[in-house]
């Protein structure tokens, strides 16, 4: 009864604060001093807004578009990330070589690769997909570097003197006890990729959530902008739970984490 | 079981090593923190670069990768890897080494058996005990069934009545099986209890080899017989047996009881730890106390030395700073003692 009690204590606290933060973005919108339906429109607009774009197809269409890329940029740009994170942090020499580099290039801003890309590349559907990769891969590579080299050392000598190859002691003993780090890594790399295929919609590309955005703002539609980014933070929490259930289920019963 | 040689080892911790244990011997490796008793585990194991030659029964095995050694290893972290369950932590080693199916879950189940472990085969290492997890890790160094096991600090972290029931256990264990068994500590108390020989080392080389008794009655330097903490030895002069394997034991001006297995008795040593002392006189009498006078006090940052004269006799008490500032003591105070007959040591008369 006392598990039932804190359960339900614990969803309460969790659910009351956003329906908290809605019910007074409602009550400001309309009895407040900036009340203005064009401006500053209330939740229960947006919501409608939400529902009517969803309905016409145009909410659909342009998440599509706006998905398709961050899944292809973040499957390319994590693929790299973990092989050469693994990489890095399996072969010492190798890792202290390339950290340097990795130093340098993390810091960039995804914004900063925008213009350099449209010259390399051009202005079509390969550009987000191509900054995506980029500033999803570090991230990940850095993590995942680094939960190699945290495993340990113990346990790998213990497992060499077992009669482990290097093989077998990268992939059942190394990778699963890097796997939080690599999975933090991952969950970066996510929003990273939301945030990035943003940018490059709004400056580069006609479609997807961000160029619908920039369409908004120019007709003053503040309840489209509102509805696109909403929709927009609900796909990013979706990822975060995807990962967080994900890690779960593979570090299973033995993390500390799990 | 392999005889196992060190000649002339050294590395960056250890310096000119030389060493030999004997077939079957349960050899105990003994010294301070930083000393280089793990280093030296780690040479025999083939996992740090050392000069010198390493001989298993006529063999150099220099040029053999670890897991060729035949060696089992108990770190003293441990090192269970969290993401197998027990069972599996046991068998990876068989698994690593391409042994069949069915022997794997014969072994494993038999280890699981003889260390009462089969219980909690399924659980993760996460959730077990200390004295579980130590029990894993040596079925696990042990399932590959190795010829000689390497065994650094395996009750440390431990309380002290689960510490010294898996030393028992794994003593007669390690024995039964004839296991060349080379065991690592700090605390000379386990060494005493448990070793055939006991070598003791100090910045990296090897001070004395000696068997327990012969530690203590003949430490080769002051090293050594700092280490032991300089035991009080006392001839002695006269003994009477008691019942039920007793012995009452004259030693100058001291009466002491202890236990007696027929041999006569020359000489007595007495840790000075197991000299306990006290400021009132005990509520009811106790076995083998004494009254005497302190002569001198010496102090460093944790210990207190007390030396008190018992009649003509003389004898070294070590007690925690922090007990002796409870209730501080001044030269020339009278003081009542008891002499705990757990860690006395005796050499018999030729």
């Amino acid at each position: 009864m006392q598990y039932i009690t804190t359960g339900l204590r614990g969803i309460i606290w969790r659910v009351a604060p956003v329906i908290l933060f809605f019910a007074l973005w409602e009550f400001a919108a309309r009895f407040g001093r900036f009340s203005a339906v064009e401006i500053f429109p209330p939740f229960s607009t947006v919501l409608l807004e939400i529902i009517r774009l969803f309905n016409g197809g145009i909410m659909t269409r342009n998440i599509t578009d706006t998905l398709i890329r961050v899944l292809s940029g973040l499957c390319i740009g994590v693929s790299g990330g973990i092989f050469v994170g693994i990489i890095m942090g399996w072969r010492r020499l190798i890792g202290r070589s390339l950290s340097p580099v990795i130093s340098i290039l993390y810091p960039i801003p995804a914004l900063g690769w925008i213009p350099l890309m449209m010259l390399w590349i051009g202005i079509n559907e390969m550009l987000p997909i191509a900054v995506i990769t980029i500033s999803s891969f570090f991230p990940v590579c850095y993590n995942t570097a680094t939960g190699i080299r945290n495993v340990d050392p113990a346990m790998i000598r213990a497992a060499h003197i077992l009669g482990a190859s290097e093989m077998r002691i990268l992939f059942r003993v190394t990778l699963p006890n890097a796997a939080p780090q690599i999975f933090s890594g991952l969950r970066l790399s996510s929003g990273m990729a939301w945030r990035t295929v943003l940018a490059a919609e709004m400056v580069a590309i006609p479609t997807g959530i961000g160029a619908l955005i920039m369409k908004a703002e120019s007709l003053v539609r503040v309840d489209i902008i509102l509805s696109c980014l909403l929709v927009l933070s609900l796909f990013c929490l979706i990822f975060e739970k995807i990962l967080n259930i994900w890690e779960k289920k593979w570090l299973g019963k033995w993390s500390r984490y799990a | 079981m392999p005889e196992i040689k060190l000649v002339n080892v050294s590395n960056h911790i250890c310096r000119e090593i030389n060493l030999t244990i004997r077939d079957s011997e349960y050899f105990v490796i003994v010294g301070e923190t930083g000393a280089g008793k793990t280093t030296l585990l780690n040479v025999v194991a083939g996992v740090t670069d050392h000069s010198g030659t390493v001989i298993f029964d006529n063999h150099e095995v220099n040029h053999l990768p670890p897991f060729k050694r035949g060696v089992g290893y108990l770190f003293q972290e441990l090192a269970l890897f969290p993401n197998y369950s027990v069972e599996a932590n046991i068998a990876f080693g068989l698994r690593a080494q391409g042994y069949a199916k069915n022997m794997i879950k014969e072994r494993v189940s038999s280890l699981m058996k003889m260390m009462r472990i089969d219980h909690i085969a399924g659980h993760y290492p996460n959730i077990l005990s200390g004295g579980e997890k130590k029990r894993v890790a040596l079925a696990r160094s042990l399932a590959p069934s190795p010829k000689i096991l390497l065994l650094d600090e395996p009750t440390s972290n431990l309380d002290a009545q689960t510490a010294k029931y898996l030393r028992g256990e794994l003593h007669s264990l390690l024995k039964k099986m004839g296991i060349t068994t080379l065991h690592v500590t700090h605390d000379l108390r386990e060494a005493e209890e448990i070793a055939d020989r006991i070598a003791l080392i100090s910045n990296g080389t090897i001070e004395q080899v000696a068997s327990p008794d012969e530690l203590f009655f003949n430490p080769v330097n002051s090293v050594v017989a700092d280490f032991l903490g300089m035991p009080n030895i006392l001839e002695c002069r006269q003994t009477r047996s008691l019942t039920s394997g007793l012995v009452e034991i004259l030693l100058e001006e001291l009466k002491i009881i202890m236990p007696y297995d027929g041999k006569a008795i020359h000489k007595i040593a007495i840790p000075p730890d197991a000299v306990h002392v006290y400021t009132e006189p005990p509520v009811q009498p106790l076995l083998n106390s004494f009254i005497g006078i302190v002569e001198d006090i010496k102090q460093n940052n944790s210990m207190v030395k007390l030396r008190i004269s018992v009649g003509k006799s003389s004898l070294i008490s070590e007690l925690p700073l922090s007990l002796f500032e409870r209730k501080p003591v001044g030269k020339g105070a009278k003081i009542f003692g008891t002499i705990k007959i757990e860690r006395l040591r005796y050499i018999a008369s030729c």
